[in-house]
């Protein structure tokens, strides 16, 4: 049979797939012409973090467009908040970037104090900013664990996991949670440090310190990464700033942006924070300010370790939290970027209107404009150095 | 005329019966049958659990443990598993083409182990055209790679499979290319002859005891990156890509026919570093110029008791073992290339060394 005997538009093996076509059609004479193909990356796919779904058109191998669908995981996060008083919430908050449980909670802690006008003791602030410091780490390390495993490094994946094991036993000795601490009130800290707590930090540190050259190595300083890496995905820092990203991803196009630093938050004016800022905002760059905020977070933990005064830790509260009526909104540092907190109180015990602007809903909608004329390769490469939280996403 | 024909089928058995004694053929075909499946079986488990190990050793982590002494036994419990395991075919996958295709990639894994000389006189069959048949065989593996990529009707297993073509195109030539280096120098398709002749090479009527790793050290490189592209292990392992493709062609597979492409791999793994031991490290030489003990002739090395066969064999599966330990570590230490990157490296980097290796192997051939 030659090729022109087939019919006008017939259906080659394997087309048939239920759902989806393969839209592999003989068109026409049945000259050999091409179709686009549909290719649906996620919510199960190991690439995407969670349960977002990118949807790939596709010439061969080159993405032609990309469509993340978002929503799969939606909890009404912010719904629920109205249901909840203002310590309740804070269990609320810690899970919808379960990654930086810390951080989120300090930010809605501070939205509380502000409206309460509340004097949080000394202490407590550097409590916050130790654990909060220590939560980015935590943060960071999964993410550059797993960019490894998206690019087929396994190695960095279990260095990751030896540094972040024993972070959350640090945590866990502070707050009781390895994932979800409701360590912050409003009014400071829950409880004070454990015995033992700084000591073990102060050794923490340094070990950690060490232990990242491993990813400098393993990762930065290699040839296959690299090829993987720099040039791949540019994001240019006006595209950036138009989408409202923010953090490392920000960070990496050279805009030195960061809350601690233009808004400083907790005792941040008093520590040197720095910030690393990338070149060309390609997925190397990206990386590579989210190893440096690491060494950062090291170093702001260092300063507290020895600026931390001793004091309580918490001021009294009321059984009852009541937020007086108006509204208020506070930013802080997420490990992404980021991450406001608008809250609106009508004087009851429950928010009126709790609204996030969350750091990874940014960083998901950069992803057409980066994904678009990438190789399916480069595509996962970008969507792991675009850092997001599904659950950041679908709050 | 029946008489006559009678007489001559007669005299042919005879004819043939003194040729072949036909008990001596049975065994010696039975022995090399059981040698080659238990190769085939036992080896690539003997490297998987090496894998597991090593790469727990160098990720700073224990492996299994608990199945078998210091978990030996894991690879034969997830045997088990996998017999246990539902047989899933996707509703439009084409089903014959889907269930045969990971014994096509399997079969010829095994199929190269008949010519692997492994110790004096232990090889089931010394084929004149022994490295011709070994890399024609190898290259069948692919095919049941790229069927499996097709018949899953999976986009995920499409791209594998085409991958896996690609990538079976581009590394193809550089292997064949390096190979025939050896052979070009040792004078020989047959295996055993490259290693005999490692061992008796004469330069300008002196004989060496030369392993062709030393002057052929380029095309050691070439063959073991194009082995290893050939095999997709990491960092060549584009056509799997876990995360890109989720498990490229072998997304769809479960069960045994996943254990049969993972045997596969292994097999692949063993047959490729065998293939590199004879050709370019001296077979089953402990050293350039050290004889194996109890062992006479050629450079103390082909006339062998059974003692000497032993070490031989001994020496010849540490060397492979040692290879496949490179493999491991290259998995450990490194992520994985671009597709067009590793194409690129094949026709730009690799295919024009290969020839520039055979052009100076063949002068110096010529020379000497």
């Amino acid at each position: 049979m030659s090729v022109s005997d087939l019919s006008a538009r017939e259906t080659i093996h394997p087309a048939s797939a239920p759902g989806e076509s393969l839209n592999l059609e003989i068109v026409g004479d049945g000259a050999f012409t091409t179709a686009d193909m549909t290719l649906s990356v996620g919510p199960a796919h190991p690439a995407t973090h969670g349960v977002l779904r990118v949807v790939l058109e596709m010439d061969g191998e080159r993405v032609k467009t990309a469509y993340p669908v978002i929503g799969y995981m939606h909890r009404g996060f912010e719904k629920l908040a109205e249901h909840r008083d203002f310590r309740q919430n804070l269990a609320l908050v810690n899970r919808h970037d379960w990654l930086s449980g810390m951080t989120n909670e300090i930010g809605l802690a501070l939205t509380v104090e502000r409206m309460l006008e509340m004097e949080v003791p000394e202490r407590a602030q550097w409590i916050r900013m130790i654990c909060a410091e220590w939560n980015r780490i935590l943060n960071h390390l999964l993410f550059i664990g797993s960019y490894g495993l998206e690019l087929g490094a396994i190695t960095p994946m279990f260095y990751a996991t030896r540094e972040r094991e024993r972070i959350q036993y640090l945590l866990e000795a502070a707050s009781g949670g390895r994932l979800h601490y409701t360590y912050n009130q409003p009014g400071g800290v829950k409880i004070d440090l454990p015995k033992g707590f700084l000591h073990q930090s102060v050794e923490l540190v340094a070990d950690v310190k060490k232990r990242l050259q491993d990813f400098d190595d393993l990762l930065l300083g290699n040839e296959i990464f690299q090829a993987r890496t720099k040039g791949v995905g540019p994001l240019s820092t006006d595209v950036a700033l138009s989408y409202g990203v923010s953090g490392p991803t920000l960070q990496a196009t050279g805009i030195p942006e960061d809350v601690r630093v233009s808004e400083p938050y907790l005792k941040y004016d008093q520590v040197e924070v720095p910030v690393p800022v990338g070149e060309n905002g390609d997925s190397f760059d990206r990386f590579y300010c989210l190893l440096a905020r690491m060494k950062a977070s090291c170093h702001i933990i260092e300063q507290c370790h020895d600026m931390i005064p001793a004091g309580p830790v918490n001021v009294k509260l009321p059984k009852m939290v009541k937020a007086p009526e108006g509204a208020t909104y506070v930013r802080v540092e997420n490990p992404l970027g980021s991450l406001g907190y608008w809250l609106e109180s009508d004087g009851g015990r429950t928010p009126w209107r709790l609204k996030m602007r969350t750091a990874s809903f940014s960083n998901v909608q950069v992803l057409p404009y980066l994904l678009e004329g990438t190789l399916v390769p480069d595509a996962i490469s970008v969507l792991g150095s675009v850092f997001f939280v599904v659950g950041d996403v679908d709050r | 005329m029946s008489e006559t024909l009678t007489t001559v089928s007669a005299g042919l058995l005879a004819q043939t019966a003194g040729l072949l004694d036909t008990d001596t053929f049975l065994l010696s075909v039975a022995l090399k049958v059981a040698l080659v499946l238990g190769l085939f079986f036992v080896v690539p488990l003997v490297v998987g659990y090496m894998e597991h190990k090593a790469m727990a050793r160098l990720q700073h982590r224990r492996g299994p443990m608990f199945a078998g002494p210091a978990g030996s036994l894991q690879l034969v419990a997830d045997g088990i598993k996998f017999l246990q395991k539902e047989d899933v075919i996707p509703r439009a996958a084409d089903r014959w083409v889907f269930a045969i295709a990971p014994g096509m990639a399997l079969v010829p894994a095994m199929l190269i182990f008949f010519v692997l000389p492994l110790a004096p006189g232990l090889w089931a069959q010394d084929l004149e055209l022994g490295l011709f048949y070994a890399l024609a065989i190898t290259s069948i593996s692919v095919l049941g790679v790229m069927m499996g990529g097709w018949a899953s009707a999976n986009k995920f297993s499409l791209i594998g499979g085409l991958r896996a073509a690609a990538q079976l195109i581009a590394y193809e030539l550089p292997l064949i290319l390096a190979a025939i280096a050896v052979a070009v120098q040792a004078g020989s398709l047959s295996l055993v002859s490259i290693v005999e002749s490692q061992a008796t090479f004469t330069i300008a009527g002196t004989n060496v005891n030369l392993w062709f790793v030393f002057p052929q050290i380029l095309g050691f490189g070439i063959f073991f990156v194009a082995a290893l592209a050939e095999l997709s292990r990491p960092p060549f392992d584009m056509p799997i890509a876990d995360s890109e493709l989720v498990f490229g062609y072998m997304t769809e597979y479960t069960g045994m026919k996943f254990a049969m492409y993972l045997l596969t791999e292994y097999a692949g793994m063993v047959s490729m570093s065998a293939l590199m031991v004879v050709l370019y490290l001296g077979g089953w030489q402990i050293l350039p110029g050290v004889p194996l003990p109890g062992c006479e002739g050629a450079g103390g090395l082909f006339d062998c008791g059974a003692l000497g066969t032993l070490i031989g064999l001994g020496v010849t599966l540490g060397k492979i073992l040692l290879l496949t330990f490179v493999m491991v570590w290259l998995r450990v230490a490194y992520p994985r290339l671009r597709e067009d990157q590793l194409q690129r490296m094949s026709w730009l980097v690799l295919v024009p060394l290969s020839l520039v290796n055979l052009a100076v192997v063949t002068v110096a051939k010529v020379v000497f």
